[in-house]
């Protein structure tokens, strides 16, 4: 990104690590922000975490974190025992989706607090690979990429599943598959999902299109944070919900060769035709979004996302100069995550109530923006 | 009558109906009795509807979405398998990875065949969208059912990717 008119503020001291996920590489990193894979699975023998008394979840859990910790599913692993983590921790690791929310909020136990035992692993330094404990299934194996990367993302989530498997035995059956507390995922109980920056097909009103044609074609469409949440920043994420009476690389090859190119291609179109027939107005929005991220003194999570869409619109259309647009979308891809309310107060040291952080919030992208 | 002589008897609903008088609405007793026995067959049903490992009713089933345990899938089979079809674009039978220690246990020619079956069944339903799609002049629908009819036609899809 080009300097400020003005003034060059000073460069943040150390940079944090950046997930895999953000860094913006990999096949379609113009629209395809990740790709990711889970699988459900269950212990055998033992009620599912949903309806199992606290000593029993307290008991999977010992049983889930022993066998993933000792099988060798990545060379260095970190282990949160959630109930024991503070909120603040509990929100980073859903800012960076690691957790759910459903995890980080964890049942309600009888003193009216989330001291329901539950916990996640994963892989550092990359953060590629996130198993949760006792949500909805006993076990929840993630495996996230940047860019289009699904089949990548299915071999490092297939292995991990491998070794867990070796050491412990799985609720399944001939009939039904791996069997899951909600049969919505019973059979497989595998979700793939692309995380898509559709900001074209939002300024032309054709994501409504996009959101019916994946309903007809039984896929999901959600924001941000999954299942219930809104797109903000023009971050939408596409997912089967069949799970049952296919085979993984059906699910696979149907989303990663067939349907996501289609949306990716009609992303890029709908950029084409903005470049060409409305590009004062393509112009106006992207200029304007910088000037109020790089001059605000108070801007909400939302009111910073939309803004850094429009900037990466913006820098893959060419409306707005750049020296190195590579560097420049990384930037893009990390503020994303760092003007997160978590991300804020950790990046802060510091715990900060709402307006504190919108100041933070905006002093940061200030800061950042101008980088060179 | 009897022996000629003419008996002449007052009698309750209740009694009458054991004398094998029929009474006035006959139709609402049948009705009756009919409220009775579903009531009965109905509480049967609740009964045989706990899973017996771990108490589930198929009602919290449904009110939640959420089963309880393994043995539930066994138990709530019946009931819960159309709606695993409907949320399954129709399937029938897990055709996917199976963890290794399990898959000694599993016939694989069964496998095989459902394997077979479930995309004969696709192949069937593709077909008849491709006719309709042809007769409403949708073209470009019809183009991709033709692309997808010709993938499944080719090599056959496995767990393994």
């Amino acid at each position: 990104m080009t300097h400020g008119p003005y003034y060059e503020p000073p460069r943040p001291a150390a940079p944090e690590p950046v997930p895999e996920w953000l860094k913006g590489e990999g096949e379609a990193s113009d629209v395809v922000l990740s790709s990711r894979v889970r699988l459900a699975r269950n212990l055998a023998g033992v009620l599912f975490a949903p309806k199992s008394s606290k000593r029993d979840r307290q008991r999977s859990l010992e049983v889930c974190r022993d066998r993933i910790l000792t099988c060798g599913i990545a060379d260095r692993v970190a282990w949160e025992e959630l109930h024991e983590a503070p909120s603040l921790k509990r929100a980073l690791l859903v800012e960076r989706h690691l957790i759910s929310k459903q995890l980080s909020r964890g049942r309600q136990g009888p003193m009216g607090v989330a001291d329901d035992p539950r916990g996640v692993a994963y892989s550092l330094p990359d953060e590629r690979l996130a198993i949760m404990v006792n949500e909805e299934d006993h076990l929840r194996i993630q495996g996230i990429r940047s860019g289009l990367a699904l089949v990548a993302a299915w071999r490092e989530v297939d292995a991990a599943d491998d070794r867990i498997e070796a050491g412990v035995d799985y609720a399944f059956s001939p009939r039904f598959g791996y069997l899951t507390a909600c049969p919505t995922n019973v059979g497989t109980g595998v979700r793939m999902s692309a995380m898509l920056h559709l900001p074209a097909l939002r300024l032309t009103g054709d994501i409504e299109k996009v959101k019916r044609a994946a309903n007809d074609m039984n896929l999901a469409v959600r924001g941000f944070y999954g299942e219930g949440s809104e797109a903000v920043g023009d971050l939408y994420q596409i997912s089967n919900q069949t799970t049952f009476g296919r085979t993984e690389k059906s699910i696979l090859q149907a989303l990663e060769s067939e349907i996501l190119p289609r949306v990716i291609e009609y992303e890029r179109i709908a950029r084409r035709e903005l470049l060409a027939k409305r590009r004062i107005p393509l112009e106006d929005q992207a200029w304007r979004a910088w000037g109020t991220l790089t001059n605000a003194r108070l801007l909400t999570t939302e009111e910073a996302m939309q803004g850094l869409s429009m900037i990466r619109l913006g820098l893959l259309a060419g409306v707005l100069p750049t020296r190195d647009a590579a560097s420049d979308l990384r930037i893009v891809n990390l503020l994303w995550l760092l003007v997160q309310p978590a991300h804020l107060q950790k990046v802060a040291g510091r715990e900060m109530d709402q307006e504190q952080r919108r100041v933070a919030r905006a002093s940061l992208l200030r800061q950042r923006l101008f980088r060179g | 009558m009897r022996n000629g002589v003419r008996i002449e008897r007052h009698l309750c609903e209740t009694h009458a109906a054991e004398h094998g008088i029929a009474v006035q609405p006959a139709g609402k007793i049948g009705e009756l009795i009919k409220q009775h026995v579903s009531a009965l067959t109905q509480a049967a049903q609740a009964k045989g509807n706990v899973c017996p490992t771990c108490r589930l009713t198929f009602a919290e089933f449904k009110q939640h979405g959420l089963l309880g345990c393994a043995e539930c899938y066994r138990i709530f089979e019946g009931q819960i398998s159309p709606l695993i079809e409907r949320a399954h674009e129709g399937g029938v039978k897990h055709v996917g990875k199976t963890p290794r220690r399990v898959s000694c246990e599993i016939d694989e020619s069964a496998r095989a065949k459902a394997e077979l079956a479930a995309r004969a069944e696709r192949l069937s339903r593709i077909r008849v969208e491709l006719e309709t799609a042809v007769r409403a002049e949708q073209y470009e629908k019809a183009a991709k059912l033709r692309d997808e009819l010709r993938r499944l036609a080719e090599g056959p899809g496995r767990g393994d990717v």
